[in-house]
């Protein structure tokens, strides 16, 4: 019963046990966060499969990434098919080979374009908005008062919220390879006088079925990192509504850098193991 | 009955900052207990790391036999549902009303029926006061409300323990004595261990079984609730006298040099923020309201402190004897009122 008895003030003569302080070592930091990001991902996997499931949050979620992504995702991937329309147009008018702009557009908007822009728009427009979300729950104690009642946060919150934006990353993913073509299409033919029939035949000439499954896998993938990236820095924002608003910015940020890296990665590990049509 | 929470050893630091260390203690099954301390002095987040919220670097917190700062995260997650906390402002979800933000554990912890979630929601918001309140959302509510909201929402699962967290800021006191008397009346019902953290003296001199102290990083002391009360200790007396005089300062620290200038200038005649009385010694504990069962842990602590009397200060000592019926007196050996202190 030791402890229940009176205790003294420390002694003034610098007996007191100081605990050991960390050395800061240059880049510890860095290397700290994204360890966590990638456990938050981790569990984020584990606990997609743990009962019970948050349905209704998953479609409230998937509504919302949904409604704030459409009407921007169409709107950008008009001009972006008829940039690379126009552009590929001219090159390959200056290489005699104008009867293969249709199938060179066909490969980089579906290929290239159309995730990335999916992904951009649903980082930007439903990661920003998702971390905005979470942290201001995590500011105003809500996400440890969910804790303490034995509801896991990551299983409640961040899972539905992941699973929306690769979902709805796949469904915009097909809607903007249709509108980016369609787009590429009216440029092409109206605009730059190609032959419509010519367009639309060498589409199989050198795309072929791949071609939009990895597509759509890296729209799939980018959801994740997206959901992943606003979630993670919407869960640990530094200290008080400024916190928040700089959350919001720097996972946008890292969102953007970590997108185009990995899609880098994925490109060229599909050109090295798909081989491309006809060869 | 409650269960018991055994602290030992425990330290926390954020980054060069130590907070407190080596803080041991026990709060006994179903007492109610209140941890003092100055504002920055860590309350909160010793509150926390009972909860697993913020891992201590050394130390054990043992609840139900599962150390709450190294065991897993499914041991944690079960643990935790037999703790009700009540965070400083209410933590109440902002998107939802009252009533499904009382209702939220149990719809993700029960299989109730929402016939049966309301009869429980109700019950308890009538409790706390705020029946008929039902649909409003946190942001058009009194901070107070929330407080009590909060309260409200950390009962429904009948916690073995409730942790409180500054539960009298930011309310008048006629709240903070209903608020007092409703946890006296809850531990009263439900036998559930409580711990209050609180800066507010009232509720420390009348509520808790036992009251300890966090200050300069330490604990000053942790005992039952006659032991602080007449304590000789300078920051406990400051404390509980809310001088300026003494070792507690306005930052964390205070130098022998300002500590000598304010008593010159109470020396002088200058008010030293108390009112000049000394509002240390035992006031009578509150009962629950009557027409409730009686406390079982007032007996359970009874024994307890019995058993270590000879271990306390003379003048708790003196004060515990003082407060005995003729029948404990008798039951005890102890000497009869006034004849001092057995040795």
């Amino acid at each position: 019963m030791t402890d229940q008895a009176t205790r003294e003030l420390p002694a003034a003569d610098g007996t007191r046990h100081e605990p050991p302080v960390p050395v800061p070592v240059f880049g510890a930091g860095a290397l700290r966060e994204t360890g966590r990001l990638f456990a938050l991902g981790a569990a984020v996997i584990r606990q997609t499969f743990k009962r019970p499931f948050q349905v209704r949050e998953l479609i409230q979620q998937f509504w919302f990434i949904a409604s704030v992504t459409i009407l921007p995702t169409m709107l950008v991937s008009i001009p972006f098919g008829a940039v690379i329309a126009l552009q590929v147009g001219s090159l390959t008018r200056q290489l005699g080979a104008e009867s293969f702009t249709g199938a060179a557009s066909v490969l980089a908007v579906v290929q290239q374009a159309s995730p990335l822009i999916t992904a951009l728009l649903v980082a930007g427009a439903g990661g920003s908005a998702i971390c905005a979300d979470l942290g201001a729950r995590t500011i105003r104690e809500e996400i440890e008062a969910m804790e303490v009642m034995g509801v896991s946060p990551i299983q409640r919150l961040v899972v539905p919220r992941v699973l929306a934006a690769m979902g709805v990353a796949t469904l915009l993913n097909g809607l903007v390879s249709v509108v980016g073509v369609a787009g590429g299409y009216f440029f092409n033919v109206i605009m730059q006088g190609g032959t419509p029939g010519a367009y639309l035949a060498s589409f199989s000439a050198l795309a072929h079925l791949p071609d939009l499954w990895i597509s759509e896998i890296k729209a799939v993938i980018f959801g994740f990192l997206a959901g992943v990236v606003a979630a993670y820095r919407g869960l640990n924002p530094r200290g008080g509504p400024k916190g928040v608003g700089d959350a919001v910015n720097q996972s946008v940020v890292i969102a953007f850098l970590l997108l185009f890296f990995v899609n880098l990665v994925l490109t060229a590990i599909y050109l090295q193991v798909v081989p491309p049509k006809g060869m | 009955m409650g269960i018991e929470v055994v602290v030992e050893g425990l330290t926390k630091s954020f980054g060069r900052r130590n907070v407190w260390r080596d803080v041991s203690l026990t709060l006994p099954a179903g007492e109610v207990s209140v941890m003092l301390g100055p504002s920055g002095t860590g309350k909160t987040v010793f509150l926390k790391s009972l909860v697993g919220l913020v891992k201590p670097e050394r130390g054990r917190v043992l609840i139900n036999g599962v150390d709450m700062v190294s065991c897993s995260e499914r041991q944690l997650y079960q643990t935790r549902k037999l703790l009700g906390v009540m965070f400083q402002d209410g933590a109440l979800f902002g998107s939802l009303n009252l009533f499904d933000n009382i209702a939220f554990p149990l719809r993700e912890h029960t299989k109730l029926s929402e016939r049966q979630i309301r009869a429980i929601v109700e019950e308890k918001m009538a409790l706390v006061g705020l029946a008929g309140e039902e649909h409003k959302l946190p942001g058009m509510i009194s901070g107070g409300m929330r407080k009590r909201a909060g309260l409200a929402r950390a009962l429904v699962l009948e916690p073995q323990i409730i942790l409180c967290d500054e539960p009298d800021s930011g309310l008048d006191p006629v709240r903070t004595a209903y608020l007092s008397q409703l946890l006296i009346d809850l531990n009263a019902q439900i036998d559930a261990t409580i711990l209050i953290v609180t800066h507010n003296i009232q509720v420390a001199r009348t509520v808790p079984d036992n009251i300890g102290m966090l200050f300069r990083g330490e604990l000053v002391m942790f005992g039952p609730r006659e032991v602080l009360l007449t304590s000789d200790e300078p920051a406990v007396a400051q404390f509980l006298n809310g001088r300026r005089v003494g070792p507690i300062g306005m930052s964390e620290e205070k130098d022998d040099a300002t500590m000598l200038l304010e008593q010159s200038h109470v020396d002088a005649g200058h008010n030293d923020g108390s009112g000049g009385e000394d509002v240390r010694g035992v006031v009578p504990q509150l009962e629950p309201t009557p027409g409730l069962p009686p406390r079982l842990a007032v007996q359970r602590r009874m024994e307890r402190v019995m058993a270590q009397i000879h271990t306390l200060p003379p003048a708790a000592q003196q004060s515990i004897l003082d407060s005995l019926s003729p029948i404990d007196r008798v039951r005890y050996g102890a000497p009869a009122a006034g004849e001092g202190v057995r040795s």
